[in-house]
Order: C-alpha cells, then structure tokens, then sequence
C-alpha cells in the first residue's frame, strides 16, 4: 500500500501551527506529497498536450521529408543552439534553488531564482528575435508565406508547427516566469524553510518539464536534414 | 436539522463566490450545469418540433444545423461531462474517504470558474449567431467554409476543458493521499472506483482536444495549414486527434453513472455489491480500454482497412468490463431485500437502458453494420441511450440518493416515483422510434425527411415532450423540497458509508474527528448507526 496513511499519525502533532499548513491537511508532510503528486499529474496532462502536437508533426514529416528538410534550414541554428544552452543552464540554477531551499539558504535560494528569471527572460527574448527574422522572411504562413516553389504548400505545414509548438512552448514559458517572480517574492518574505519548501519543488518541476520539452523541440524543428 | 452547517456558514455572495468548500462548489457546479442543461434542452425542443413534419418548414435548414450543434456543444461539454464528476464527485469525495476537502480547495473553485468562462464564450457564440459545424468540429468545413462563430465556441470548449482537467487532477490526488486512516483502496465505495477511472480519463484525454481545438482555432484565424488539404494537410488526422478525446469522454460521461448505480444498488439492496473487486477493476479496465477504440468512429473516414479491423476487435472488447458490471449489479440484487424507492427506480432504469445501449453499441463496433448505420438516426438513437439513458438516469438517481445529504430535507417520494416513471417511458417512446429510423435509412442532421418516416418521428417528437415534463417535475419538486420537504435526519436510507455518518447537511468541515476506517463497504450485516426511519 502507498505510504500515504503515514500522514494521518498526528492530526494535531507539533508542527500542526505551522503558518503554511492548510486546515484540511494533517500534516506538512501530507500537504507537500500532496502538492507534489498533483504536479506530477499536471505534468502527465501537460505531456498529452504537446503530444498532440509531436503526433501531428511526425505524420506530416512522415509525408513530407524533403519540405520539413528544406523548411528547418530556414531556421537559426546558431540561436537555437545558443537558446538550448541558456535552458538548460537556467534548469541548473533552478535544482540549485531547490538545493538551497532544503538547506534553508535564503539568499542564495533568491540568487538562484534570479538568474533562472534572467536566464528564461533571455530564452524569450531571443526567441522574438528569431521571430521576428521570419516575419520579415515572409516565412509565416498566410497568404504572404513565401518559399522556393517546390516545397511552398507543405513548408506552410513546417512554419505552421514550428510557431505553434514554439509558441507553446514559450507561453509556458511566459508562465514560469510568473511562477518564478512569485516564488521570489515568498523567498524574500521568509515563507521558504527547511520545513517547507514543497512551493520551490513543485515549480522546479514545472520549469523542468518546460526545458524538457524544448530539448525535444530543438532537434526536432531545427537539426532536420543536418546530419550525413 | 444541526444548528451549524455547510449551508449556513455565511450568507452573502461572496460566502458562496469565494467559497472553498468542497460542498458549496458542487453547489454552484448544481446550479450552472441545470442551466445548460436546459439550455442545451431548449434546442431539442426545437429540432424535435422541426422533425415532427417532413417539410423543413418551422426553421431554415442553415438554422437547424445550429440547433444541433449548439444542442451537442451545450449537452456533451457543459452539462454531461460536468455532470456527476463536478457535482456528486465534488460533493461526495472528499466525505467518502473521510476527508476535511479535496486537497486543492482553490483549484477546485478555479476549475468552476474556468467552468464558467468557458460556458460564457459559448453562451456569447449563441446570441451571437450560432454556430453549425456539429459539435465534432469537422475540418475543412470548421476551418475554411462555415462562416458561422466557430472561434467562440471552440474557445469555449478549450478554456472548460481545463476545468475538467482540474477536476480530475483535484480527485486524483485527493484519492491518493487523502484516505482516512483505514480506508484502504478496497474499502473504498465503488463511487470513489469509478470517479478515480473518471479522473485519470479526464486527466489523460482532455489536454490533447485542448490542443486540437487550438489547432483549428489557429488555423481558422491565423490561416496557418495543420488539417488543410490544399497545403497537404489531412482532414483525417483531425478526425483521429478529435476522437482520441471524445471517445473516452463518452466514458467520462458513463463512469460516474455506474459509480452511482453501484452505490445505489447496495444501498437498496442491502447487500455487498457482489464481485466488488471485479466491479473497481472494471471501471480501471474501461477507462483504458476506452483510450483504444477511437476509430471506431471514423469506419467511413478513409482510414486503413487493417486499422478498422484493429479497433472494431478492440471496442468489443469494451463488452466485457460493461457487462461484468451489468451481471454484479443483476447478481447483488438477486435475494437482496429490495425497497423500491425513487433512486433505486432510477438504478434499474440505468442497467436496463444501458445495456439497450451497450449492445446496440456492439452492432456499431461491426465494421459492415456500421458502414450501413454511419450517419443515421441508429446513431443518435444509441449513443442518447448511453448518454441520457445511462448518465442522466444515474445523475438523477444519485442526485435524489444524496438530496438528503446535501439538502438535509427530504424530496416527495411520491411525485419522484412518478417523475422517474415518466422519463423512463418519455425516454424510450424518444428514442426508441429512431432505432427503426436509422436501420430505414433516415440520415442525422437534416431538417427534411421523406414522408414515409413521419410516424416514427411523431412518436419521438412526442415521446421528447413526455421527457420534458419528467426533466421538469423533480427541478420543481427539488427546489420545494429546500423549503418545505420533511427533515431528512443523518441517514434516511438506513445505507452505510461515511458520508451517512455524519449530520445532514454535513458541517463545513465534515468531520469533527478524521474517521478510523475498519470495515468494508457495503458491509450491511451489522446495524446501522444513525438510521432512525
């Protein structure tokens, strides 16, 4: 049987004041699994979401091999790569945060969660520069899409995904964040301790599975057709 | 009634709109989701009025086509998948396993709030001009031809998609890591069974229609190309993304009903639901199997022979968890003591229409019979069997199980039997001629039909008006019964189980000391505390 009747030894133990124990919980334990747990299954759903989006991009790379090659030479390699870099530095930064939060190192719990603000902040800002070069391109489909002739009806199905799975991801983005600012600010009012610092894994988590997906999305939209 | 509980804590809106009761949220969820119920009813109303003559002479055929679909939109997402998850699961969850809440209270009030967004992007496509596409949301003609409010109302579907999420997620974690101690996962009530195998449904199918409706909605706005034919996209992928979600919804909408029905059966049995584990796996069983037969709705689709075989093999295998729950049912009440009240009337009435439905949803899983049916009246007449013989029927026999609970008053019995009598009849007089309609040949979504099926269509037509009256009857009823029905006491029924430990209506914090759990469900042998009828 799963661990969790543990959480029920004490309904009103010692540490049954703590400010962030919500009344419906017995325990911080209990309330952290609980956390825990349900971020795990958002992040179950979140999987599901960009599924969709994996499966339609293999069925039409599956059909069109040469317009995806052709399209993802379009794409900006090296801020792609210099993108992936800052991503999975900021992923460093974050377990770092984590790290601190346990051993209840306040400021350097909040010198952690800025730079991964920082680092994601910069994530999104080089993605609006590489946006912004296929705005100009014409490379954003629509009636203005343009494209050497061959390949110019399923390169609009390439663009089509890679800003929509892009975009996506970078919403995401746009929420970590949020999350992070948010995080900072109950680090910087003291509400993090050893104790409890189940906010702190539970964002880490998402923020995890936001670089994830784009270590997926990287080779996927920009190394195609890169390699032999 | 006890001097302080859940209803009486705190009177102002805002007591209600910023609630983070477990109990109080079914409530708002009760009472929004009755909205769309009639609202969805409404546009029955009217395409049965249309179908009652062969001309398509009371509404244009562009407007019938918006009758159906907002009818579809209105029932599937706002009414029946809500249903008994958001209202009875809300309710009742937490009580069950002997918890305070489920464990994200705010999540829970965001997810009806969510609810409520969604439903007004749709209610704003409604007077806005309607929108025709089916609730399916078919590409091409959703993407590039209908120039109807298909954005709204995919938004709509999109933002309450992720109430349902919450929901799901919100029960998921609560079954897991907030049991009493005791109440093991094989003392659970079978309710809790069928809401878990709900949940992870919702959990694993919702996300990818949200983004399926995104992709049309961005390709309807932006003219990007993802189901496009002309810049070789495929229609048909649309198709397999929809269904992916939609089938199993089918069962995020039937599950709950069998977790009711089970409960109920027990309760009016007086017995051990026979087979439980059989029962609890079942529901597990259905909710994956039903992630492997989607395409059994797209035999017509131009989808590859071998995959239609594939799954037509695969949803019958669907059969055998439902009839291991229709065989327990029918075996826990052989030699029970049973007492025909109103619930247990509605019980009886879901296992026999279900299977009605079930088996008829055999004939459809046949690859040949189903070319032949595809798009008739056959169709519709099975899956209304399903939904509204199976999910509505076992929503209003739990609705009137637990009105006691959650009203702490009593529903006249006598006008109740009554009432689930005439839907019961309303409901097969409906749906039952569409059967014969849809064999004959006579195709959905048309406003005109050849003379000949009038008469079948007459009895529908008139069968849904009985159906209305019974849908109308315990609304009223209920609602008196808030004011003037006789006080109920903690466990009218004499039934088992948490929830009828403890005061009705149950005080906010449902139990003054977290329960220790050492018996089975349904364990009927010993006597019953609190039962005084």
């Amino acid at each position: 049987m799963l661990p969790d009747a543990a959480g029920h030894a004490s309904p009103h133990g010692d540490r049954a004041h703590h400010p962030a124990l919500a009344h419906h919980f017995d325990n911080l334990a209990q309330q952290s699994e609980a956390a825990t747990l349900g971020m795990w299954v958002f992040l179950v759903t979140e999987v599901l979401f960009f599924g969709g989006l994996f499966v339609t991009y293999a069925v039409y790379r599956r059909l069109y091999p040469a317009a995806f090659a052709a399209g993802s030479h379009e794409l900006d390699v090296t801020l792609g790569s210099i993108n992936t870099i800052v991503l999975i530095t900021s992923s460093l930064t974050m377990a770092l945060g984590v790290h601190a939060a346990q051993m209840g190192e306040r400021k350097l719990l909040m010198a952690f969660l800025a730079v991964t603000l920082i680092l994601g902040a910069a994530f999104l800002g080089i993605k609006s520069v590489e946006y912004y070069h296929k705005f100009v391109e014409h490379h954003v489909p629509g009636p203005a899409f343009q494209f050497e002739k061959e390949h110019i009806r399923h390169a609009q199905i390439f663009f089509s995904l890679y800003f929509i799975m892009t975009g996506v991801h970078a919403l995401h983005m746009v929420i970590g964040l949020g999350i992070m600012l948010v995080m900072f600010w109950l680090a910087w009012r003291g509400a993090i301790t050893p104790e409890y610092y189940s906010p702190i894994e539970v964002s880490g988590l998402y923020w995890h599975f936001v670089d994830i997906v784009w270590i997926f999305l990287f080779p996927l939209l920009y190394l195609l057709g890169r390699h032999g | 009634m006890p001097p302080r509980h859940y209803l009486n804590n705190g009177y102002g809106i805002s007591s209600w709109l910023l609630t983070r009761d477990h109990k109080r949220i079914a409530l708002l969820y009760l009472a929004s989701i009755t909205l769309f119920f009639f609202v969805g009813g409404a546009f029955a109303v009217l395409i049965r009025l249309e179908l009652a003559t062969p001309a398509g002479d009371l509404v244009s055929d562009e407007t019938y086509n918006k009758l159906f679909t907002l009818h579809g939109v209105m029932m599937v997402f706002f009414f029946l998948i809500p249903s008994i998850p958001a209202t009875l699961g809300n309710f009742l969850v937490p009580i069950m396993i002997g918890a305070k809440d489920l464990a994200f209270p705010k999540l829970n009030l965001a997810s009806w709030y969510i609810y409520v967004l969604g439903g007004v992007f749709t209610l704003y496509a409604l007077v806005a001009g309607g929108v025709d596409t089916g609730w399916t949301f078919y590409t091409p003609f959703s993407t590039v031809s209908s120039t109807t409010n298909v954005i709204p109302t995919a938004l709509g579907v999109f933002i309450t998609g992720f109430s349902s999420i919450l929901t799901g997620l919100n029960f998921i974690v609560t079954t897991h890591r907030m049991r009493a101690p005791g109440m093991t996962w094989f003392r659970m009530p079978l309710f809790m069974w069928s809401m878990y195998a709900t949940s992870l449904i919702m959990v694993l199918g919702t996300p990818v229609i949200a983004i399926t409706i995104l992709l049309v909605a961005v390709e309807r706005l932006f003219h990007f190309g993802f189901f496009d034919p002309r810049l070789g996209g495929d229609p048909v992928l649309f198709q397999h993304l929809f269904w992916f979600y939609s089938h199993p919804a089918v069962y995020i909408m039937v599950l709950p009903s069998m977790g009711v029905v089970s409960e109920l059966v027990a309760a009016f049995c007086r017995k051990q639901v026979f087979g439980y584990s059989f029962v609890a796996f079942a529901s597990l069983g259905i909710a994956v199997l039903g992630f492997l037969v989607w395409g059994h709705h797209m035999f017509v689709a131009g989808q590859s022979v071998y995959a239609a075989l594939v799954f037509s093999i695969l949803s019958f295998l669907v059969a055998i968890p439902s009839a291991i729950k229709v065989f327990n049912w029918t075996a826990t009440m052989y030699r029970g003591s049973i007492s025909w009240q109103t619930p247990m009337l509605y019980a009886i009435g879901f296992i026999g229409l279900f299977t009605i439905g079930g088996l008829t949803g055999l004939f459809l899983a046949a690859v040949g019979l189903d070319v032949h049916v595809t798009d008739t009246y056959f169709i519709i007449a099975h899956f209304h069997y399903i939904m509204v013989g199976g999910t509505l029927m076992g929503y209003l026999g739990g609705l009137h199980y637990w009105w006691p609970k959650i009203s702490g008053r009593l529903y006249p019995e006598f006008l109740a039997k009554l009432s689930a009598g005439i839907i019961f009849l309303g409901f097969n007089l409906t749906f039952f001629p569409q059967f014969l309609l849809g064999y004959l040949g006579m195709p959905r979504r048309y406003h005109a039909y050849p003379p000949e099926f009038q008469v079948l269509n007459v009895l529908s037509s008139a069968g849904a008006s009985i159906l209305g009256v019974g849908y109308l009857l315990p609304m009223l009823y209920l609602m008196w019964s808030l004011r003037y029905g006789r006080i109920s006491g903690a466990n009218p029924w004499g039934a088992v189980g948490l929830e009828w430990t403890i005061a009705s209506p149950p005080p906010t914090e449902n139990f003054s000391e977290t329960p220790i759990v050492t018996w089975d469900a349904y364990d009927y042998r010993k006597p019953v505390a609190g039962h005084v009828a």
